[in-house]
């Protein structure tokens, strides 16, 4: 098993969803003359900006617009006979609730596929941010099959709570997608504070639990934030493969290989560990787990 | 045996910055929001000799050439030469277009109305006479005005309400003074610039230090724990003094308001800013 990842440090335009799309569809164009990879990953709210405060509710659009969208532009970009995944950062629509969403789609070939939706569990709502005053969160974290890997998405917070790319794992994901936008703070090194905050993160998710961790990270700046980029791909052995620079757009591409994973997994066995000691950590009645119910998706 | 102990809470250094970070971050921010948002190339900075307005032009000269860099010069008849020289010095090291336009006529023309006006509305009056410039100047350019306020005299409420906070970038908002000195030295701004007094040089002879009655160095940590949310005796046990970090708390805590748009009576549920929010950039 094997599939080439394409992660792109994406600046959008803030509310031009056509454009933005557009411009997704030049960068399909780009990718599909060179080599054209099984994957590509765009960042969290690509489609539209990440700060939009009450905007949100003008912007908000349900999934399958945007996979026709995409469709459409990857079909004019490489033809219709090429398969490609695509996962892009959204404002949901369902319903009638918004959510900071990601969808996993597979484009081109016999037609397009909506594979799953993630939609953020940890809404940052403190200092700069104030998601979850504009937007609902999500309830669970998924794994769904791709042509390569099982996989997951989180989005950018729900990745510094370990337990989510940790349920992820145990749930049996081997790849985690991550879109993202980080507005960079910490000036007192020669790198940018939560740079590192985030490479230690993704490094350790991706290590403990034998993974490959796809990061996409905004850039550009808003309002006077700027997202820091430095999209990456982690080995399952906590090893950066490939990391973007901060604040450019660019694309970053790896190789990810199955082969990997069971090596990474042989040489530290902490997911299997994991798998016998969780159910009787999760049963410790001490824990503050409603008992005898089960949340809606 | 060897015991290893540290008992100190407080971050030993909250003013460290790594200047060339800062100053590529800066940069992009200028382009990106400059050009890239508002489709513009041109940036109008007010040069009043001092450290903040040179490193602003620095950056700026940086960031889009200083062929796009238009420094002015606005001095009244009691501004100090040193101060016209030092702006001077900038504009010949950065090479950018200049201006010189005496505000002194705009000033008295006003003030001959109101004779009694003590130094702090002169001051006042000098201050928003300059915006008054550098917004007319910056139409004429098809530019906007960059804001050279940094982070201590916003926190310190220690400048003209609507007239040094109006310009719509401010690229030295978020760094306290001291680490506008380390970010001058990075950039090569003249020696003489960066460590010279500071003085806001609305009235002759005073500086910053003898009108807020602590100096930056002073001021900055501890306004930077007070921002992180260290408690005021935690801070005084770390060398500061009670009265020093009184004064600070006490400018911190009376000045919010400087920090704020004006107060709107709220009538609907449709008030501007209070339930219709929308970003600056939308």
């Amino acid at each position: 098993m094997q599939a080439s990842v394409a992660a792109v440090q994406f600046q959008p335009r803030k509310g031009e969803i056509e454009a933005n799309l557009d411009r997704i569809g030049e960068i399909f164009a780009d990718l599909a003359r060179e080599d054209p990879p099984d994957l590509i990953v765009f960042p969290e709210a690509s489609a539209t900006g990440y700060f939009l405060e009450g905007a949100v509710h003008e912007l908000a659009r349900g999934s399958s617009e945007y996979v026709d969208a995409l469709q459409r532009r990857w079909i004019a970009a490489a033809g219709p006979a090429r398969a490609v995944d695509v996962v892009l950062g959204f404002y949901e629509r369902d319903a009638g609730t918004i959510y900071n969403a990601a969808l996993y789609a597979t484009l081109g070939g016999a037609g397009a596929r909506l594979r799953h939706v993630h939609r953020k569990l940890f809404l940052p709502t403190y200092g700069v941010f104030d998601e979850q005053r504009f937007v609902t969160r999500g309830r669970r974290i998924g794994v769904f099959q791709t042509a390569a890997f099982p996989s997951a998405m989180l989005i950018c917070e729900d990745v510094w709570h370990s337990i989510c790319p940790t349920i992820a794992a145990v749930k049996g994901a081997q790849v985690l997608i991550v879109p993202s936008a980080s507005p960079g703070r910490g000036i007192a090194g020669p790198e940018i504070e939560t740079v590192g905050r985030w490479r230690s993160l993704l490094c350790s998710a991706a290590a403990e639990h034998g993974v490959y961790v796809v990061y996409a990270g905004l850039v550009g700046f808003e309002g006077g934030k700027g997202f820091t980029g430095t999209s990456m791909v982690v080995a399952p052995d906590g090893r950066i493969v490939v990391e973007g620079p901060p604040f450019e757009e660019c694309v970053v591409r790896a190789r990810i290989d199955g082969e990997a994973v069971d090596v990474a997994r042989a040489g530290l066995p902490f997911l299997g560990d994991l798998d016998s000691v969780l159910p009787d950590l999760l049963l410790d009645e001490e824990l503050p787990l409603p008992r005898g119910g089960r949340a809606a998706h | 045996m060897k015991t290893y102990c540290v008992e100190d809470i407080l971050p030993p250094d909250p003013l460290a910055i790594d200047a060339a970070l800062v100053e590529r971050w800066l940069e992009r921010f200028i382009v990106n929001e400059l050009v890239r948002r508002r489709g513009m190339s041109t940036a109008v900075v007010g040069l009043s000799g001092g450290v903040d307005s040179a490193v602003t032009a620095y950056l700026c000269a940086r960031a889009l050439g200083p062929e796009n860099l238009y420094c002015v010069r606005m001095p009244y008849a009691t501004s100090s030469p040193e101060s016209l020289e030092h702006a001077a010095m900038v504009v010949r090291a950065l090479g950018c277009h200049e201006r010189t336009i005496e505000i002194t006529a705009a000033v008295d023309g006003y003030l001959r109305f109101e004779p009694e006006a003590d130094g702090r509305r002169r001051g006042n009056v000098m201050a928003r006479t300059r915006m008054l410039v550098l917004f007319d100047l910056s139409q004429k350019h098809g530019g906007l005005p960059i804001g050279t306020g940094n982070k201590s005299e916003r926190l310190l409420g220690y400048f003209t309400w609507h007239a040094d906070d109006t310009p719509p970038l401010n690229p030295l908002g978020d760094l306290f003074k001291t680490q506008v000195w380390a970010l001058a030295r990075h950039l090569g701004v003249p020696r003489e610039i960066v460590e010279k007094a500071p003085s806001a040089d609305l009235v002759r002879g005073t500086t910053d230090e003898s009108e807020l009655g602590i100096s930056y160095p002073r001021a900055d940590p501890i306004l930077a724990y007070l921002l992180m949310g260290y408690r005021r005796p935690t801070i005084e046990r770390h060398g500061y003094s009670s009265a020093e970090v009184g004064l600070v708390h006490g400018r911190l805590e009376s000045t919010h308001w400087k920090r704020h748009q004006p107060t709107t009576a709220m009538l609907t549920n449709t008030a501007i800013n209070e339930f219709y929010l929308r970003p600056v950039d939308y």
